[in-house]
């Protein structure tokens, strides 16, 4: 009798297996219902209007759980670390690409890109580089890039466009004001508006990421970092970080940033990452702030302080021209049932067309169709900058043990930088100890 | 003659349920009722101490279930006691057990002495003091960060008011040297209440005549607190002193909406520090250590603090 049940089961099985293959349309199939997770900001917006088109042309429904950036990766990697149902599609951080491969949370993705005729080609090298592969330089895709992103800057262009503003700056400096061309200018320019008075009331320099928690400070000071060519390792997989992470460019490149915090933020900024910037930013508070690409639409947009009020620059180069890199790919999770649905959508975001209205809408696409495209540069007045930005960005280690390597840089930048312990050097010697000990862990070393 | 409570309960059990109580023990009976309870003590809080003194001795990561798991001896145990960062959590804790007990018996003693006395809207008043600890510990973190906030908090603003000091010239949460305090000061003004309660029901609990007799002999005011209140008080407030101290062994939501355990790690406590290890870092096997060893202090502390209270009841 169970010899027969298992027949009749194999049965149907097969013959539901023919139906699909003779191209019964997904949606006719099955109609799902997908999550997406992501962190809640403004792109987060412009996606959710986006994928109405989807749910219209797929008949899947689409529901979406946008999680709080300070909360973001500790929420998602305890649901994929656990196994859970929760993320059918997930817009993981760039850094979370090592343990996601590695640990089995992503869906590979070469087989499906192959049979949909989707091409890593047609996407900015850099985004597929830190959003997608894993090994790094192997051909091996975990996610599609979805969000391209760096860490930029914004200013009142207003101010800066004011004569007496202007005049007091020549007098104080014997320069022009202009945008900053270098680390040492964006720090003079910021020094020159600290508890400045301006229209009756007092201002301050620049807002930057000093957050302890998450991984604020690390975004903020590897952006002097990198432009001093700060590199994690002496050779790329060497995980030789004696005289490179500690060495005296980023020594200098660190106490540039300490000088930054401390003599041109305003007063209690120590623990303030992407809110509180635009925050300081959108309260009159200050003349520059750091942030990425992300909210430039949206700071663009604003009634208060957009248009003529503000303009973009890129991250000012001093040894080097660099930006810390943000943004993320979008990567089936392996824990879903519904995996079939989730890459339809992968699919269906690809296509050029679709790159170009996620532009347009206020999401940053890597899509070469719409970075090369002849008037990308003038749609929007951050897009040059966010060109630029992306041919020079440069992410964190993006190894399984990412987030301890992280929690170990906010600690030793957070205890030098705010908290004022030891020096640069210490605190950079100190980082690589950390560092050292968690890769001997990880059997690296 | 009316029927006993047992005796109804008797005549109530059904005969087969009766015919198979009767076969039993008092032993057995026991057992019945009180096996579920031990059960469940067992898979709730034995089971799983057990699971991490075993886990403690493994490198075992939980967000690495492929990786194998090696038993590496004490290793994390040495780890753990020879990192001066966590020396510096534990003092870090240290302090805030410290001053947070001492701020809130001296002032919730002499809260709860006054609002013992007979006064008019003394009902009030009690109400009022005691608003702070029925709110919830984040929602108190949120405001009071709003509160030390350098350039528009009233704190700021009101320490200014009585030192002349700038109301931006300092940082309550941003500074290494107040920051420690910034925390000291909410807990402070959050739980004193509770210890007034504590204080209150001990005060309450002395009978009149007793002071009634020291004031026949004569006996003054001054004398009477030192020789009656305090020592009637007092197994009440070592109580409250238990209380607090295992509650802000393991403080951690105020803090953390507060400074995050920052600026730095001048305010990372040993809780907020093993949630970083065990969740964030997902050092499982190493914050399993860590954790034995915070139980092993609390509950050692604890033991002997239990002993000194109950000699101190028995006086």
């Amino acid at each position: 009798m169970k010899t027969v049940k298992l027949m009749a089961a194999t049965a149907l099985t097969g013959v539901i297996g023919l139906t699909g293959a003779v191209g019964l349309p997904a949606t006719a199939a099955q109609a799902e219902d997908l999550t997406l997770c992501w962190a809640a900001w403004d792109p987060a917006n412009a996606l959710v209007e986006l994928s109405k088109q989807f749910e219209e042309e797929s008949g899947h429904t689409m529901n979406f759980e946008f999680i709080p950036w300070p909360n973001f990766a500790d929420r998602m990697l305890n649901e994929l670390n656990s196994g859970g149902q929760l993320c059918d599609l997930l817009i993981g951080d760039s850094q979370w690409i090592g343990g996601g491969a590695e640990n089995g949370h992503y869906v590979r993705l070469n087989d499906f890109f192959d049979a949909e005729g989707i091409s890593m080609d047609d996407f900015a090298p850099a985004t597929v580089y830190a959003y997608s592969t894993w090994p790094k330089g192997s051909e091996n895709f975990y996610a599609l890039p979805a969000m391209g992103d760096a860490n930029g800057w914004f200013y009142r262009r207003d101010w800066f466009e004011r004569d007496d503003i202007r005049a007091a700056y020549l007098a104080e400096t014997g320069q022009e004001l202009r945008e900053p061309q270098s680390q040492r200018e964006l720090l003079q320019i910021a020094q020159f508006f600290q508890e400045r008075e301006i229209d009756g009331q007092t201002r301050y320099g620049a807002a930057i990421f000093t957050e302890r928690g998450s991984e604020g400070i690390t975004m903020g000071a590897t952006g002097a970092l990198y432009a001093w060519g700060f590199q994690y390792e002496s050779e790329p997989g060497s995980y030789d970080m004696v005289g490179v992470v500690n060495g005296p460019n980023a020594v200098e490149a660190l106490e540039f940033y300490k000088e930054l915090y401390e003599t041109a933020t305003p007063p209690g900024y120590t623990d303030s990452y992407m809110g509180e910037s635009l925050d300081a930013f959108k309260s009159g508070q200050v003349a520059m702030a750091m942030n990425w690409f992300a909210f430039f639409p949206g700071l663009y947009a604003d009634p208060e302080i957009g248009g003529d009020t503000i303009d973009f620059f890129v991250n000012p180069p001093q040894e080097v021209a660099a930006s810390t890199l943000g943004g993320q790919g979008i990567s089936v999770v392996a824990y879903s049932d519904k995996q079939d649905a989730a890459l339809e959508y992968i699919a269906w975001f690809a296509q050029p067309d679709i790159q170009a209205q996620w532009w347009e809408l206020g999401g940053y696409s890597a899509h070469n169709s719409v970075l090369n495209d002849p008037g990308f540069v003038d749609s929007a007045p951050f897009a040059g900058d966010f060109l630029e930005a992306m041919g020079g960005v440069q992410d964190f280690w993006q190894e399984p043990a990412y987030a301890e390597l992280l929690l170990a840089m906010q600690k030793r930048l957070h205890d030098y930088v705010v908290a004022d312990q030891g020096t640069a050097q210490e605190a950079l010697d100190l980082l690589v100890e950390d560092w050292t000990e968690i890769f001997e862990d990880e059997g690296l070393l | 003659m009316s029927e006993t409570t047992i005796e109804r309960a008797a005549k109530a059990t059904p005969p087969s349920v009766a015919r198979k109580i009767r076969g039993l023990s008092d032993r057995a009976i026991a057992w019945i009722f009180v096996g579920p309870s031990i059960f469940l003590l067992l898979a709730i809080n034995i089971f799983p101490l057990i699971w991490t003194i075993n886990l403690s001795f493994t490198n075992f990561r939980a967000n690495r279930p492929n990786r194998e798991v090696e038993y590496i001896g004490l290793r994390n145990y040495e780890r753990i006691l020879t990192d001066s960062d966590i020396w510096l959590t534990m003092q870090a804790t240290a302090h805030f057990l410290f001053w947070t007990i001492a701020l809130q018996v001296v002032i919730g003693f002499t809260l709860a002495y006054l609002i013992n006395k007979k006064f008019k809207g003394n009902d009030l008043w009690t109400t009022i003091i005691v608003l702070p600890m029925m709110l919830s510990p984040a929602v108190v973190g949120n405001f009071w960060t709003f509160l030390y906030q350098p350039q528009i908090g009233l704190f700021n603003y009101i320490v200014s008011f009585f030192t002349g000091l700038e109301p931006s010239s300092f940082e309550m949460i941003g500074s290494v040297a107040l920051a420690p305090w910034a925390i000291v000061i909410v807990d402070t003004w959050m739980w004193t209440p509770f210890v007034m309660l504590i204080c209150l029901a001990g005060l309450r609990s002395i009978p009149d005549y007793i002071y009634e007799a020291a004031e026949i002999d004569r006996a003054s005011k001054w004398r009477q607190f030192w020789t009656i209140t305090v020592p009637m008080v007092l197994p009440f407030l070592m109580l409250a002193v238990l209380f607090r101290g295992i509650e802000n062994f393991k403080m951690f939501d105020l803090v953390v909406q507060l400074t995050g355990g920052g600026p730095g790690s001048v305010t990372e406590l040993t809780s907020i520090n093993l949630k970083r290890e065990a969740f964030e870092k997902w050092r499982t096997g190493y914050a399993s250590a860590y954790a034995i060893i915070l139980f092993v202090t609390v509950f050692g502390l604890a033991s002997i603090y239990v002993k000194a209270l109950n000699k101190v009841k028995e006086r």
